[in-house]
């Protein structure tokens, strides 16, 4: 699904530069669910924004689900971003003004799905993550689980390849946290592939595989026996 | 970019940020409203000036007498000037090629009574040409002709309010009047767009005036009409050559301004029409500049609402917002509430305008107006720029990453 190849990006500072990745190789495969952890300042996130095209390796290759993602202008950008990924933040970043069911909806709008089919996806969805009594409520009715169970559906309305999660649980504490991953591992069960960014250890033993950067290499990448969220959610 | 869906969109947004919709849409309805008033005062403004002087012709002069204050020509200073009959035989004879008509005018305050009612008017005692002057419109009878001159005849013009004072609804034609303790016989009534004050005067031949005022040959004023086809470097050269004439006749030094004094209708019509665009155009400047207030108002409202939207776009973005989309929608958006607001702020201003009427005659602004293609220009012109000013900042907001806009706290 994600093929990335001698990935290199380094940030300007002034005079000298940054060297944040420094060639990085890996692959995953459809259905994983894959942490990476490494503490601030990694390469983590930097790594993440690149896979989300969010940002762009300076030299290297990435291909997603047989495309080679380069070269992208900001509307092919926006283009394969809403076709191929969905984004959880750690910030949630639902727009306050909307209801839960039109956050949710937001990413059909950009594919011209028409209103009612989206309104129908956005409250299957909503319903998957357990929220549908509250649809028509704005994110500051909700809590900072629900809002991100929220944008969890927002990810997944689109129906994209994969879905990245951002230190999703990094706003949440720890009883929240562990229910947002028992739905991520859920997700994940129905065989979407999914890849979050976290520095928690226990939330990285919550996954199937965890790549471990440090100063722009990967250290380690090891399989590992997943534990299940659900044996601490009542 | 027009379709339902966008238009959905883009009203939840509006309805959903009812401040900033608010703010952006009374400054733009504001700033049209102000361009508005103040456009159709300066309007009103010409009108009033144009009232002043449209009651009378502008092809006249007035010459009044005064007193000298120069010695001239073994003449003392403080001498009073009279003109009599001979200056107007003599004006008439000397300037032909300028001079369209001549009347003397000698204006009296008499009591005039018919029966039991009685009042106070002026009565003009003037020749036939006066009432070319005057621009009299005639309602009933006739004017006084050159037959009332020279018989001296007791025949009176009066005014329509004065026939209505005192005959009420009834005819006033062929009754006799008292003026001043004489009899006269009405033999005309007129009206005039000078209003209530010239409509209750009386016009009597002057020559009966003379015959009564103990058989004089004396006379107040002149009122000379010259030819309109010599212009106005024409009219400007014949008050020139009157003035030395009648000074030359009189004894007056050419240095005194108190002996005689030249009325020139056209001259002060021309300056004060002069002053009057002068007005307007300072208004005009005054309201374009509202309409500079209103567009830096919006752009400034744009760049907040960028600014405030940056996040928002950028988790659009992330979503798969394109940057034409993210530019379309915020246009839309304020396209819309600007040519909405604009509208609206025209219209108010136009009813204002409509309203005022005659309210504001005591300030100089007489029905004050704007032209609709005017008023829908600078409504336009404001809505151009309001989106010129949104767009900047939308394409910037459009082209940063998502990934700095989704930083932006």
């Amino acid at each position: 699904m994600i093929e990335i190849k001698e990935l290199h990006k380094s940030y300007k500072m002034g005079a000298n530069s940054l060297h944040v990745l420094k060639g990085l190789n890996f692959s995953i495969k459809e259905g994983e669910l894959v942490a990476i952890m490494g503490s601030s300042g990694s390469g983590k996130s930097t790594l993440l924004n690149i896979l989300g095209m969010l940002d762009e390796a300076d030299t290297g290759d990435y291909t997603l689900d047989g495309v080679p993602i380069k070269n992208l202008n900001e509307t092919k950008a926006a283009k394969y971003r809403n076709k191929f990924l969905g984004f959880i933040f750690q910030s949630f970043n639902l727009i306050n003004y909307k209801s839960a069911m039109e956050n949710v909806a937001l990413p059909l709008y950009y594919q011209k799905v028409p209103r009612k089919q989206r309104e129908e996806k956005a409250l299957k969805y909503l319903t998957q993550v357990g929220l549908k009594e509250w649809a028509e409520h704005l994110p500051n009715e909700l809590s900072g689980g629900q809002k991100q169970r929220v944008a969890i559906a927002r990810a997944m309305a689109a129906e994209p390849k994969v879905l990245l999660a951002d230190e999703p649980t990094g706003a949440l504490d720890s009883k929240t946290s562990y229910e947002v991953m028992d739905l991520i591992q859920n997700i994940n069960d129905q065989g979407n592939t999914i890849l979050v960014v976290t520095h928690e250890e226990d939330i990285a033993q919550m996954c199937k595989r965890i790549v471990h950067l440090k100063d722009g290499v990967i250290v380690e990448d090891k399989k590992v026996e997943q534990v299940r969220a659900a044996q601490y959610v009542q | 970019m027009f379709s339902r869906d966008n238009w959905k969109e883009i009203f939840e947004t509006i309805q959903k940020n009812k401040l900033r919709t608010f703010l952006s849409g009374f400054t733009v309805a504001l700033g049209i409203l102000i361009f508005v008033v103040l456009f159709g005062f300066g309007n009103g403004l010409i009108n009033t000036f144009d009232d002043f002087f449209s009651d009378d012709a502008t092809n006249v002069f007035m010459v009044f007498t005064g007193r000298t204050t120069m010695p001239y020509k073994g003449y003392k200073a403080n001498r009073t000037i009279e003109f009599d009959n001979s200056d107007i035989q003599d004006i008439e004879k000397n300037f032909p090629l300028f001079l369209e008509y001549i009347s003397p005018r000698i204006i009296r305050q008499d009591t005039v009574a018919y029966k039991n009612e009685s009042n106070s008017y002026s009565t003009w005692a003037v020749g036939p040409s006066h009432q070319f002057s005057q621009m009299t419109i005639m309602m009933k009878g006739r004017y006084l002709n050159v037959m009332d001159i020279e018989n001296k005849t007791k025949n009176a013009v009066i005014g329509r309010l004065v026939e209505q004072d005192l005959f009420g609804a009834k005819n006033s034609i062929g009754k006799y009047i008292d003026v001043g303790g004489s009899s006269y016989k009405v033999i005309g009534v007129f009206q005039d767009d000078g209003g209530d004050r010239e409509e209750r005067n009386i016009f009597i031949p002057y020559t009966t005036q003379q015959l009564i005022e103990k058989n004089t040959d004396k006379v107040d004023a002149m009122v000379i009409g010259f030819k309109p086809s010599i212009g106005y470097a024409g009219a400007m050269a014949f008050e020139k050559s009157l003035d030395k004439f009648i000074r030359e006749k009189k004894y007056i030094n050419p240095q005194d301004q108190n002996g005689i004094f030249i009325r020139n209708v056209a001259d002060q019509l021309k300056q004060n029409q002069q002053f009057a665009r002068v007005l307007q155009i300072i208004v005009a400047f005054v309201a374009f500049g509202t309409i500079i207030a209103g567009i830096i108002g919006i752009s400034n409202i744009m760049v907040f609402v960028v600014k405030e939207r940056t996040k928002e776009l950028g988790i659009r973005k992330a979503l798969g917002a394109t940057p034409k989309t993210v530019i379309s929608t915020i246009l839309l958006e304020s396209v819309f509430i600007t040519t909405i607001s604009g509208f609206v702020g025209m219209l108010i201003g136009i009813a204002i305008l409509g309203s005022m009427g005659e309210k504001l005659e005591d300030f100089f602004i007489t029905n004050p107006y704007i032209d609709l293609p005017m008023a829908i220009f600078a409504t336009i012109v404001l809505i151009i720029f309001g989106a010129i000013a949104g767009y900047v900042p939308a394409r910037r907001a459009a082209n940063i990453k998502p990934i700095v806009a989704l930083r932006d706290e």
